[in-house]
Order: C-alpha cells, then structure tokens, then sequence
C-alpha cells in the first residue's frame, strides 16, 4: 500500500495538497454553503471528470481534443434516457396520444418507442452504456486518425466538426432526442426523487469522491511507466516509434479512457442538473472544457479540478453580479491566465520558491532523475 | 408614424384605468405572504431570467425592455400591494442549463415574489421542473408551440392554434389559396406549428401541402429551396424560420425574384424587431400573422409606443413578443390584488379570469388554462419596416392542446 501511494504522490506536498481539497469539498462546503449552491458546485464538479481526461490527453499526451462535449453528451443522454424512460410512466403521461413515451416523442408524432431506446429501461445497462460508448466511440475515431498519422491541429479540427455533428444531429432528429429543448423534466432514479435536498446532498458526495478516486487514478497512471510513454509520445513521437511502442494504439487508448472520464462528468451532470441538452454537447462547451483545463493547469489532476471550480465558479459570481458586463470579465480573466501563466494556476503554484534559494532549487532538479519530474520542469512545446 | 400626433392625455388616461383597480387597503406584510417570499412592508422582490448575452440576446433585449417600463410604470403609480417592485436581473446567457441554474436561485435564494422571464422554448422546458419544484410564478412572453399547461407559468403569448387558424382562413378566403409550402427552422416550435397548419390545411380548407421543409437553426443557404418553390409554384409559401435564418432567407428570395407581386407569403415568425434585420425592403407586402403590431391604432398603444420610444430611444421597435412581455407584470399586479396576496399558490387560483381592458394589443383575459384569450391579426409589411393591418380576428380562445391537430 505505501508504494501504491508513494508512486501516486511524488512528494508530501503533493498528498497534503489532496488531503486538504478532499476536506474543503466534503466538509468544509457541505457546512458552510446551503444546498442550492452545494449543487452548483456538484455541476461545476462534473466537468472535472472531463478536465481530469483532459489533462491525461492534452497535458501529459499531447492530443488537443476540441470534441470531449461529445463524450460528456453520450454519457449525459444515456443517463437521460434512463431517467427520462422512468418518468414517462402511462399514468403520468396520461394526458398524450400515446402514453408511456417520453413526452417530446409524442410531440413529434412518434407512437412507438423507438427500438434502442428499450435497453435504456435497465439501470445496470444504462450505466454500462456511460462508461462503454463514449470509450468505444472515441477508440474508433482514434484508431482511425491516429493510424494515419493525423494529429495536432488537424486532429482539434476533426474532433471539433465531431462535436458540430453531434450536436446537430441530437437538433435534427427531434423525435428522438428532445432536439433542441433536450430531455428534460427528470424525476426519480429508481423511485428516488433526485431532485429533493437529501438527494442532492448525496449526489454531491457520491460525485466527489468518485472524481477523487478517478483523479488518484489518473495521477497513478501519470507517475506509471504508461504516464512516462505518454509524456514521449508528445515530446518525441518518433523515438517512442522506433522503439518499438504502438504509438496510435497509445493516442487511441488514452483518448477512449479521457472519453469514457467524460461520459462518466455527462451522467453526473444530468443527475445534479435534471435535463440534457445538446447546449451542453457542441462546439462552445467543449472549447469550455479544455479552458477550465488550461486555467487550472493542463499537466496537473488537481489543477484541472481546481480550474473547472474556479471558473465555473466565476461564471455563476460575475454574471450574478454584473449581468451586462460577466462576458467580458470572463474573457479578460482566460486571456490573463494563458498570457501569464501558461501551465494554469497550478503552474503559478509550482514556481513559488521554497526556503531554498532558486539556484538550489534549480540544482536540485538536476539531480532528480526521475522522467516525471523532469517532464513538470520542461515547458510543453507549442506544436500541439 | 402616427404616434407623434398624440397628446400626453392618452398616457395618462391609459395609467390612469390601469390604476383603478389599486384602489384598496394596503394589507400587512404577514397576511399578504405567508410563505416566506421577498416581500417586505414597502417592497416586492421579482426577478427577470432572459438572455442578455449570447445568440438570443438580441431577440429577448425587447422583452428585458417592455418589462421593465412595465414594472416602472407600476412603480410610479404605486406599486403593488403599496409596494415597491426591485427587480433581480438574471441572465440566462442563451443556455438553458444556466436558465435553469438561475431559475433556482431567483427561487431557492432570493426568494422572488414571480419571475418574468425566459423566451426560447427550450428555455422555458429547462426551467419548468424548477418552478413546479419551488412552486414559482413564471410570466413567459412567447408566442409557442402550445402542449403544455402549468399551475406554475402564465402564458402572454398565443399557442400555437390562436397564432395558425385564423392567418390560414384569412389567406385561404382572400387569396383563394389553395396550395401551400411550408418552411420552417428545425425545432419543437416550428415543427409543431406546421404539424397544426397541414392539419388546417388539409381537413378544414380542403387545400393541399406541396412542400413541407425544415432547416436547421441558423442554416444561410435556401438556395435549393427556392428552386423547389419555383418548380411547385405554391399559392402561398407559409414560413416560420427564425433568428440568423429568417435573414439569409428573405434576402434569397428577394434576390431569386420572389416578391409580393407575385408571391403569396404568411409567415408566423416575424415581428417589427426581425424586420429591423431582413429590412423591410425585402419583406414588402408580404403578410405576418401576429396578435400585436407596433402600428395598432388605439390610444393605449399609442400611449405604450410612446412611452417605450421615450425609455429607449426613437429608433427602438416594438415587436409581439415585446408586448406580450409588457403585459406580464400588470397581470402579475392584477392578480396579486385580486387575490390580495404575494403567495403563488393564490396568485395561480387568482389568475383565471383577470382581464386588461387596455393592453397595447387591446382586451386580454386570462383563462382557466393560463394562457391568453387573444385576437390574430394580419399585418403587411411596408418598406419603413411597420405593417399595416389588414384583419382582425374575434377573440380566440387557448386551446394548448387542441383536439384534432395532434
């Protein structure tokens, strides 16, 4: 067990940083925010899942996604589904030409619930679904880019012409996706009121710590031997190449497990915010997602969480505040962020110098051979 | 314009009607709400939830607008109850999780007596769960879809049938129309509304559906639509495309050749503010089916267009939807009185049944249901942008889910 925990925390630093984020979320916030605003910050939350994979993908890989909307939206419609399926009850939908169905098909002439919305009947489906399509979805894309060499910019551009057709194909076919007002009106998740206070409460938690647990993994993953190919795979493609590694296979792994971290974020936000929409799926959220990224840090698990918090909390502040003006506020903010500290707060945090002096510092650095370390120290070339 | 012609008389006669009704004792604070609202002895706190900012700031800007000219007008005369209206303003920045994110706190945090406010249909369905949850008031300005009805929202627009039926039979009877293509942007709105007219169409006017289309939010190219219509040759070319589409679209057929001599075309989706965008050059002498137009001849819209040019600028327009926005506070306040409290719960029983005898648009009523009886009225575009009214229906009742159109 140390070693597990000693190859998931580089230094002490490090853990007492964790320790003290897990206690400001499930203590702290808890008792000093009333439940509204502990939900807010649950949906600030699920975006975290996405910033986590994002950080592995972009920071440590390499690989620009613009599309994780996409895997949020897949992850987001199947917990919808399910959800929307439970609170289309015969007696509740009374009132429609064909009860039983989900009420946006009804407005749209659709008389039989449509063949693959069936399995979305059963809880253990749907969530096997959350974590299996948006995977297998973004493998296939992947395999199929990465095998062809296409990457950086090329790559930001395809998967941002996914997130366009994503989010006009759910527009278009309204019948079948609630179009452009979403899948809406969430009740119960197995007869439990998901919208009550205590459930929000607990939703809140089990978002939490399941986004802990996802981000011990994914610092497991960055400190593994998988974390340092990645980290070459960016820096130095060619050589990881002729040594013998897949490289495609690597990309197309690690974006399939950054998608299905996303579809996992997607389900959380339908549970906390009660509707799905393909708002939340296209191009300007998934730009969003990789800015909550950049602000905290793009090579840091924490930062990324940190980043999705601060954000989105500033987002909710400044236009609650100043309606007319929040726009701006938030513009100049990310435009100061990626001017001035390129690697996000985190970044600003790892350059405060320590009681040593910075040539010590610096030297100690030298000495410090493992590949992790030196990867923090090198700065991240701008080609991807 | 004929605005200018009128005396300050008829504002004050229009506020003055509007003021009879306020003519009762004030009642204390503990009787008037009793579930805890932000209503203290000399104030009420409401909150208005549009979009200031994104892609739907420009249509809902006229109703942030009529709103609160609405609430400020209300204020000098008094208020409601002898209270203060202070608005909360939200913006749900054209995403409707956001809508539903500041839905909750006007509700859960601040504890707002009604909320004006939203305007996109898909604004409206991510806030309903929230109001229905809270038990909030919401006043919604837009013309809709219909098939939907909430103790927990009061509808100023028309649904659907009230905005369809009548613009049909007014075309069908005057233009001897019997063909019809029909266009429409692709959402819950327009596929909805088209559904009820190919109905009309079909079994009451006996006529004949020779295209049906739908474009996607803000497509630009109508190119091969405008082929199709010159193949088919439709009586009449029945629209409801909106926002950047509405645009791209009228300018297209206004370069293809496609104007009002020799082409029919109704549409339900523009209003005075979306004429400011295509120009009313491109839209002269086609029909709009509405049930408010800025150049309504009555001494209560002559006073409100005044006011609105006053507040905002002589250049400002005023469009259905920015009527319909104005009429919800004075129903908000109308109902409060009757009801003699803040409460949502009396308000909602208290609704059914309040008339305005001197809206802009004319006599309204709310009905059992929530929405407003309403007239339909066909206006024609002229080149300065403002329409001139041709029809004027009965008044129609709502009928959010009409029998036989679904």
């Amino acid at each position: 067990m140390p070693l597990f925990f000693r190859t998931i925390f580089k230094t002490r630093g490090e853990a007492i940083a964790f320790g003290a984020f897990l206690l400001l979320l499930l203590v702290i916030l808890p008792l000093a925010i009333p439940v509204f605003r502990l939900n807010l910050v649950g949906k600030y939350l699920s975006f975290g899942f996405v910033a986590i994979g994002l950080v592995l993908l972009w920071g440590r890989c390499g690989i620009l996604s613009l599309g994780q909307g996409v895997f949020f939206g897949l992850g987001g419609y199947c917990m919808a589904m399910f959800l929307k399926l439970e609170a289309s009850d015969p007696i509740t939908t009374a009132i429609q030409s064909t009860p039983g169905i989900p009420d946006f098909m009804d407005w749209n002439q659709i008389t039989k619930l449509p063949l693959y919305w069936e399995p979305f009947k059963s809880l253990p489906f749907t969530i096997a679904a959350i974590f299996i399509l948006p995977s297998v979805i973004a493998f296939i894309i992947g395999w199929a880019l990465f095998r062809r060499r296409v990457g950086g910019v090329y790559f930001a551009i395809i998967t941002q012409a996914i997130a366009l057709i994503f989010s006009l194909g759910i527009d278009g076919n309204q019948g079948y996706t609630g179009g452009r007002n979403g899948i809406t009106d969430l009740r119960t998740l197995c007869g439990w009121d998901i919208r009550s206070e205590n459930a929000q409460y607990i939703l809140y938690f089990l978002c939490v710590v399941l986004l802990f647990t996802v981000a011990l993994g994914a610092k497991y993953i960055i400190n593994t031997r998988l974390g340092r190919v990645l980290v070459a795979v960016r820096d130095r493609e060619d050589r990881v190449r002729f040594s013998g590694y897949d490289v495609a296979m690597i990309r197309a792994f690690i974006f399939a497990f950054a998608a299905m971290l996303s579809g996992i974020g997607g389900a959380f936000f339908v549970l906390q915010v009660g509707f799905m929409s393909p708002s939340i799926v296209g191009i300007i959220p998934s730009i969003e997602m990789v800015i909550f990224t950049a602000v905290g840090g793009r090579l840091s698990v924490l930062g990324a969480i940190l980043g999705c918090l601060i954000v989105n909390f500033g987002k909710t502040t400044f236009s609650e505040a100043y309606p007319d003006l929040w726009l701006y506020l938030m513009g100049s903010t990310f435009i100061a962020v990626v001017m001035f500290f390129p690697n996000g707060l985190a970044g600003l945090l790892e350059k405060i110098p320590t009681s040593k002096s910075k040539f010590a510092s610096l030297l100690a650095r030298f000495q410090k051979t493992t590949p992790a370390v030196v990867t923090k120290a090198t700065p991240i070339s701008d080609e991807n | 314009m004929k605005i200018k012609s009128i005396s300050n008389h008829f504002l004050k006669v229009a506020c003055l009607a509007l003021a009879t009704a306020t003519a009762q004792a004030k009642p204390t604070t503990a009787e008037c709400n009793t579930t805890g609202l932000a209503v203290t002895d000399d104030t009420v706190t409401v909150g208005q939830l549009h979009s200031a900012t994104g892609t739907m700031a420009i249509s809902e800007t006229g109703s942030i607008q009529a709103e609160q000219l609405a609430i400020d007008q209300i204020n000098a005369m008094g208020g409601v109850l002898g209270r203060q209206i202070k608005v909360i303003k939200e913006d749900g920045a054209s995403d409707w999780p956001t809508f539903a994110e500041k839905a909750k706190k006007l509700l859960v945090s601040d504890k707002v007596g009604t909320v004006f406010g939203c305007w996109t249909s898909a604004s409206r369905k991510a806030v309903l769960p929230v109001f229905e949850k809270e038990n909030g008031m919401l006043y919604y300005p837009t013309f809709y879809e219909g098939l939907e009805q909430s103790k927990n929202v009061i509808y100023t627009g028309q649904e659907a049938t009230q905005q369809i039926l009548a613009g049909l039979d007014w075309i069908a009877k005057e233009k001897k129309a019997k063909t019809f293509y029909l266009v429409g942007s692709d959402y819950i709105w327009p596929r909805t509304s088209m559904k009820i007219a190919r109905k009309h169409i079909e079994n009451v006017l006996k006529g004949s559906v020779v295209g049906e289309e739908f474009y996607a939010l803000g497509s630009t190219s109508f190119g091969s639509l405008i082929n199709k219509i010159k193949l088919k040759k439709p009586d009449v070319i029945y629209t409801a495309v909106v926002g950047g589409s509405n645009v791209s679209f009228y300018k297209q057929l206004s370069a293809a050749g496609i104007n009002s001599a020799k082409q029919t075309l109704l549409t339900i989706s523009v209003t005075e503010d979306e004429v400011l965008g295509i120009g009313g050059e491109n839209l002269d002498g086609f029909y709009s089916c509405m049930k408010y137009f800025q150049s309504q001849d009555n001494p209560n819209n002559a006073a409100f267009v005044k006011a609105f040019k006053e507040k905002y600028g002589p250049g400002s327009v005023i469009g259905d939807v920015t009527q319909a926005g104005y009429l919800g506070p004075w129903l908000w306040k109308a109902a409060v009185e009757k009801a003699n409290s803040f409460d949502i719960d009396k308000i909602a029983a208290a609704s059914p049944g309040i008339e305005l005898t001197n809206a802009p648009e004319g006599y309204v009523k709310v009905h059992a249901n929530h929405h407003l009886w309403s007239k339909a009225r066909i206006g024609q575009w002229q080149k300065d942008g403002q329409a001139k009214i041709l029809f004027e229906s009965e008044l129609i009742e709502p009928d959010p889910f009409p029998k036989g159109y679904q």
